[in-house]
């Protein structure tokens, strides 16, 4: 049981970091209608900027304010020159031009840091509390605390806020958005921004653990993409249900079922996938999309 | 006085042109029919003025030049355009679609108040406030679309073609609507529409555009039953 119950918790403490980059991506998707497959690449340029930071012997709590930033900035400016070139045209144009984006920040990276895994200091203490027989590390608690208080505070922006009705609108009909005078390229600067800071967030938050290399979250973003595919691309609660969910699977999966093991585990999230887009399209949590004319 | 003054105006999609020099002019709180046959540049003309296609000539609003503006610039100083084909955010819900409208304005309690007089103006939304649009029918999208322009508080609203793809009473309903929000609200309005009784039944003047520049101007009696008028629905 205690197996068990470790295997759980730490499965919600990874999940919690796919859930980060799951809700940036949904932020881009549901502000711009794309899907941003940079945002894993973006994120570990943002770490790489608070380790910079932090090498320069700033607090880590500094360093990663001045990545937030700075990450804010960068999605915004990528948005304004670069996708805006794109967002008219074939969607499917904007997601190779996203998919070049990863190669071309994940390259940058490597450029100035190189490949070598580099310690990144972690914001949360590393001791370990006991809880139901299992060994908790504080830091796998708080990450999932963390990310849940973003998710809920993200739902609000959408939901309650002019700003994220505005971000929404300017997603759903561009054109129509700026007849009520919805200034449409300033809020797509906006919606990538915050993207953007969400995944500094988890960039900063996972480095301790895999420590920093430009490829740290190309895994993670094929999980976070599971996870949107499986939450809903409209719903911020349901991809980090979906998240959690994964993270927890995949461990449990590893354990239980010899026959997948560590090495096959990466599978489940491909497995869920299909599964899903076969039975149900629009996600667990996601809404039809639903077109009269 | 006059709130809006088009001189020799022209727009083109490319290589084609399709407004050769139209002028027109909209009085305060007046109504005015822009009429023609399928390719005559009636729906240009109200996207020239909205800033949504490049334009050349002169576009006079409130005592301003206005061409060039962006549409959301355009929409800031008070012009609402109700574009074809409606223009509603499919994935918004009624009440948030109404509220895109009066994004520019600061005003909450007004804001609440023209909220209730959208719903008391058109019924049929008042029971599907927290539906998605795009799962309203035809006639409700197009009452949401005069809706959300309205709850801009604009000086002048652009129309076009409210009636296009309704049943003729559903367009009956959504134009007598329409011509209540004009009597109580005193908002001028620009009106683009094919069907001559229902245009008629909402503008004071209408000026008659034939490939991309006016051909006639008059009063709705002057132009009612006049032959070129016939020409300019049939194309004959």
């Amino acid at each position: 049981m205690g197996t068990f119950i470790q295997l759980v918790v730490d499965g919600l403490a990874t999940g919690s970091i796919y859930a980060a980059l799951a809700l940036a991506i949904v932020l881009v998707n549901q502000a711009t209608g794309l899907i941003n497959f940079a945002q894993g690449g973006m994120a570990v340029l943002s770490a790489y900027i608070a380790y910079v930071f932090v090498q320069l012997g700033l607090p880590l709590i500094l360093a990663i304010l001045i990545s937030i930033v700075f990450s804010f900035l960068f999605g915004a400016l990528v948005e304004r020159f670069l996708i805006r070139r794109f967002e008219r045209g074939d969607p499917d144009t904007a997601v190779v031009v996203t998919i070049g984006l990863l190669t071309l920040v994940t390259g940058i990276s490597a450029v100035l840091w190189g490949y070598n895994n580099l310690g990144f200091p972690s914001l949360f203490p590393l001791t370990s509390v006991e809880i139901l027989g299992a060994v908790v590390s504080v830091r796998s608690l708080a990450t999932a605390v963390t990310i849940v208080v973003i998710m809920v505070v993200l739902q609000l922006l959408f939901l309650r806020t002019k700003l994220g009705l505005a971000l929404r609108a300017v997603a759903d009909n561009p054109a129509s958005a700026a007849f009520s005078g919805l200034p449409v390229g300033r809020l797509l600067m906006v919606g990538w921004g915050l993207a953007a800071t969400l995944g500094a967030i988890a960039g900063v938050l996972v480095a301790p653990q895999l420590t920093l290399t430009p490829g740290m979250l190309d895994t993670a973003l094929v999980y976070a993409l599971a996870a949107v595919i499986l939450g809903g691309l409209t719903s911020p609660i349901g991809c980090v249900v979906a998240a959690s969910a994964i993270g927890v699977l995949e461990n449990l999966v590893a354990v239980y079922i010899p026959l997948i093991g560590h090495d096959l585990k990466i599978a489940v999230p491909f497995a869920l996938i299909f599964v899903i887009l076969i039975v149900r399209p629009q996600g667990l949590f996601g809404r039809k999309v639903v077109v009269r004319v | 006085m006059t709130l809006l003054e088009l001189t020799d105006v022209t727009a083109s999609y490319g290589p084609v042109q399709v407004l050769d020099g139209v002028s027109l002019s909209v009085p305060d709180g007046g109504s005015v029919g822009i009429l023609g046959a399928n390719g005559a540049g009636k729906t240009t003309t109200l996207r020239a003025i909205s800033g949504s296609v490049r334009t050349g000539g002169q576009i006079r609003f409130d005592g301003r030049d206005i061409r060039g503006r962006r549409p959301d610039q355009v929409a800031a100083l008070g012009i609402a355009h109700v574009p074809e084909g409606r223009g509603t955010l499919g994935q918004l819900s009624v009440r948030e679609n109404l509220m895109v409208g009066a994004y520019l304005r600061k005003d909450r309690k007004a804001i609440a108040g023209d909220l209730d007089y959208c719903l008391d103006l058109f019924p049929q939304l008042q029971d599907r406030v927290v539906s998605r649009a795009a799962a309203l029918s035809g006639g409700e999208q197009q009452m949401l679309a005069v809706g959300r322009a309205f709850m801009a508080k604009p000086k002048l609203l652009l129309l076009d073609e409210a009636s296009l793809g309704l049943a003729p009473s559903t367009a009956k309903a959504v134009y007598q609507a329409i011509r209540r929000l004009r009597l109580e609200s005193g908002i001028a309005m620009l009106v683009v529409e094919q069907n001559a009784n229902l245009a008629f039944s909402l503008v004071d003047t209408a000026t008659v555009l034939e490939t991309g520049r006016n051909v006639l101007t008059g009063t709705s009696a002057e132009l009612k039953g006049m032959d070129a008028i016939r020409r300019a629905y049939l194309g004959g």
